[in-house]
């Protein structure tokens, strides 16, 4: 056995009931390097890396840390071996504020009680050796989904790990702020902490890690240095047949498409203001901006699920109330919130209810839900989305989290809208599956429904909008239109340009 | 890598006996639990296993049983009711204070619609002004009993009335009247929570609200019925109650919420809401009858009653845990 080896994995398998998640891997993770692992949706990552950082057992198979077997039985056995890992959905305490979340369970104490200045001064020296930049004091509950991502980073650090198994830290992360997160990524490599990196961005894998998985239906196909690698090299390891990874040409509608949804002067006092645009049947419209920009205020204040201030929201070009969600979902508007697990779906009710739940009403003979008819068509529905496995049966949150995303979008389009607000639609699904869901959002809008994508990858948002607004500090500052015989206008440059105010 | 350090593979099978029996166990304990409960009581007293016991069980069950019901809808919905006993209290005092004008019947409907009327206005006021339900219905529990005080003016309001005694001593083929008002109720809270779009709202609220709230589920609405189902619930066993002793007072029922609740989760509904179902409080409300009845019928001193119950849901709540843990 190599001495540098960090972590060594035999022969190790885990099935949850019948699903076999993990077939036999082996595995050895260098000290001080980036591993990256690869795969579909499913394919058995965060499992694998629940097991290195002891919050999975596994059912065979052993684990070997420094040259030593390890049992764990919980995850703070891990941590006693400086291993711990990031997980993809965020579990921070949302009541507390960023540094009692940081030394949750590990704060200064003297007697048993806090020392809160002893710990403000570690927090500084946390904040200088990791380029971060976070106030302490502020309630995690009240900060963006990138900065909470970062607070969990924080807490890693802060316990001295010496191994982190990051899950899809930079998910929903906007450019700039992943770009931040790679420096910090580095420099913790630098100090000698190994990294498992699991992400659905190949680009990403490449440019930061030293070896790379790639995982396949529970199997480990291949582990290679990762300057041997190409993003066509890995999609065909991870699906086994190659996919195109570039936009297929916009299809436009036609000029006098109807105007199917409309924004007047929306206000929502330190928020958002005098939002107004229209999207034509057809028309995909991206919201560009910064994080904290307004996008997601935006989408909220149309779905009535935030009070707004001033406003009129038309569907069809009539005034719709939309005061709640309930009436938004009557008035045909959809929206696929920004946080899966706290807004988007109810991790403990099945599949089924899940997709069913916005409908109830229209698959219900008065107060009662047709049970037969619901099955039938949410499972319909889940094969047509390529839901793995397509069982309305099963609770969500044992499903792979790009799956669960594909039972958000079914939860959306059991019943077709008329306005699909999309926040974030490819959070945490692969390679494939993104296109599938760049094809869906197509082929929506070619049906004649409006769409409203929201996203930080501005690589989705130009390849996929006709048109883009941007946003700044609550207001829409700019307009790119994309048109068939000029692609000119709508670039990244200009994008980003007007994001920062930049000229 | 040489064959000496070939790494000693854990056979599955040493590992997963324990955990799959202990998921099986805290998932359908309550049935083991409750077998095991009665085949002890069936052997060792013989006067258990008759007809005539079982239905006795069930009739001294039918109090509790209908307020477990409630509280199996408020709980699955994500909320507490606390006031179901004073609730209790008061439709008994309503219903006798109306019989003793000479309307019996009438009093033990108001006594009912009472009970429904109060859960509602728990309810509203939780949804409207947004306050902790475990908080309000603890206060609006006082409230409602000292309006039960008032009502009574502390006093025992004592009907000769034989109509009066129908519902909580009447008789239909063997079994009291009121078991089949605690059947029938079961029967309509497994419709509502499992048939119908309102059983399944309330299970999206216990879950997250604000995930059901973005789902389009009238949130505020659907927590208002919860309670309206809890008041209802405390109005009929009320009733029954105070017809059974043919007596309306202010301080009967205390405590009845809690013992309640106590029986939803033994049955292994999860007081963090979201999950749970009907059939699990009957198990639950009958284990513990069974417990209490055959404590009886073998002489153990009514003392070493309240150990044994409150062991038996210390037990209950850790098998909630450990099956939380699990996932
Ligand atoms: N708690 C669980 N119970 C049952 N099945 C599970 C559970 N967790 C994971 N699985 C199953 O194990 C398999 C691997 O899941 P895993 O979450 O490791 O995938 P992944 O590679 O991380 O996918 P993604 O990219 O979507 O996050 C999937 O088929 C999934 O449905
Ligand atoms: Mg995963």
């Amino acid at each position: 056995m190599a001495p540098n080896t960090h972590v060594t994995i035999h022969s190790v398998s885990k099935r949850f009931g019948g699903v076999k998640a993990l077939i036999d891997i082996d595995l050895a993770i260098e000290r001080g390097s980036i591993h990256g692992l690869v795969g579909e949706n499913g394919a058995g990552k965060s499992t694998l890396g629940k097991i290195i950082a002891g919050a999975l057992r596994p059912n065979e198979g052993e684990i070997v840390v420094d040259g030593r077997p390890v049992h764990y039985v919980t995850p703070h056995d891990a941590l006693a071996e400086g291993i711990t890992m990031i997980h993809q959905e965020i579990a921070l305490v949302p009541q507390l504020t960023v540094l009692e979340n940081v030394y949750l369970g590990i704060e200064s104490r003297q007697a048993g009680v806090i020392q809160k200045r002893d710990l403000r001064r570690r927090f500084e020296e946390l904040i200088a050796r990791s380029h971060f930049d976070m106030p302490p004091g502020v309630l995690v509950s009240s900060l963006s989904v990138s900065n909470q991502k970062k607070v969990e980073i924080l807490k890693a650090v802060a316990r001295n790990a010496r191994l982190i198994v990051m899950d899809e830290p930079t998910a929903a992360l906007p450019d700039d702020e992943t770009a931040k997160l790679i420096e910090v990524i580095h420099s913790l490599r630098e100090a000698g902490t190994t990294i498992v990196y699991i992400s659905h961005f190949l680009e990403e894998i490449l440019s930061l890690a030293d070896t790379v998985t790639v995982l396949r239906n529970g199997e480990l196909i291949r582990t290679t240095p990762t300057q041997e690698e190409t993003p066509e090299s890995l999609v065909l390891a991870m699906l086994g047949r190659s996919i195109s990874l570039t936009f297929t040409p916009k299809r436009f509608p036609p000029p006098d498409a109807p105007i199917v949804f409309s924004a007047r002067d929306l206000c929502r006092e330190g928020a958002i203001d005098e939002i107004a645009f229209d999207i034509r049947a057809g028309e995909i419209v991206g919201l560009a901006g910064l994080i904290g920009s307004g996008r997601s205020e935006v989408a909220r204040t149309i779905f009535g699920a935030d009070r707004r201030d001033a406003g009129t929201v038309m569907i069809d070009g009539r005034p719709v109330k939309v005061d709640s969600p309930s009436e938004a979902v009557n008035a045909g508007i959809a929206m696929l919130p920004e946080s899966r697990k706290d807004q988007g779906l109810l991790m403990g009710m099945s599949v089924g209810h899940n997709v069913s739940l916005p409908h109830l009403p229209i698959i219900s003979r008065g107060f009662m839900v047709e049970r037969g008819r619901e099955l039938r068509e949410t499972t319909d529905l889940l094969k047509e989305l390529d839901v793995r496995p397509p069982q309305p049966a099963i609770r969500v949150d044992s499903l792979s989290g790009g799956n669960q995303q594909k039972v958000l979008f079914a939860k959306w389009l059991f019943r077709r809208p008329r306005l699909l607000i999309a926040d974030e639609p490819t959070h945490g699904v692969d390679v494939g599956a993104k296109r599938a869901i760049y094809r869906l959002l197509t082929s929506l809008a070619e049906d004649g429904i409006a769409v409203l994508l929201i996203s930080s990858e501005l690589e989705e948002v130009l390849g996929l909008s006709h048109r883009v607004l941007v946003m700044r500090l609550g207001r829409i500052v700019a307009e790119f239109v994309d048109s068939p015989d000029d692609h000119s206008s709508l670039t990244e440059d200009a994008v980003m340009r007007a994001a920062f105010a930049t000229k | 890598m040489s064959s000496s350090d070939t790494p000693k593979v854990i056979p599955a099978e040493e590992q997963r006996p324990r955990r799959f029996s202990l998921g099986i166990l805290s998932d359908y304990g309550i049935i083991f639990a409750s077998l095991t409960v009665f085949v002890i009581l069936s052997i060792l007293a013989p006067a258990f296993f008759s007809i005539r016991n079982m239905l006795n069980v069930l009739d001294q069950a039918s109090q509790v049983g209908l307020v477990a019901l409630g509280a199996t809808v408020t709980i699955i919905g994500g909320g507490f009711d606390l006031s179901t006993g004073a609730i209790f209290a008061f439709s008994g005092a309503v219903a006798a204070f109306i019989a003793r004008l000479g309307y019996p019947g009438l009093g033990l409907a108001m006594g009912i619609l009472v009970g429904l009327a109060l859960g509602l206005a728990n309810g509203g006021l939780i949804s409207a002004l947004r306050v902790n339900s475990f908080v309000a219905t603890l206060a609006s529990g006082l409230t409602i009993r000292g309006f039960a005080f008032v009502l009574t003016a502390g006093l025992l309001i004592q009907i000769e009335d034989e109509r009066f005694a129908f519902l909580g001593r009447g008789r239909f083929l063997q079994a009291k009247i009121s078991v089949y008002f605690f059947a029938g109720f079961a029967l309509l809270v497994w419709f509502l929570l499992s048939r119908t779009t309102f059983g399944r709202y309330v299970y999206a609220i216990g879950g997250n609200d604000e995930a059901a709230r973005l789902s389009g589920v009238r949130v505020g609405l659907v927590r208002t019925m919860t309670f309206a189902i809890s008041g209802l619930s405390g109005g009929i066993a009320g009733v029954i109650g105070a017809s059974h002793i043919a007596t309306g007072q202010a301080n009967v029922g205390m405590g009845i919420e809690l013992s309640a609740i106590a029986a939803v989760v033994i049955g292994g509904t999860s007081i963090m809401g979201g999950v749970g179902a009907v059939w699990r409080t009957l198990l639950g409300v009958l284990l513990l009858q069974l417990i209490s009845n055959g404590m009886n019928i073998i002489n153990v001193p009514p003392f070493y009653h309240l150990i044994v119950q409150g062991s038996v849901i210390m037990f209950a709540v850790a098998m909630d845990s450990i099956r939380h843990r699990g996932r």
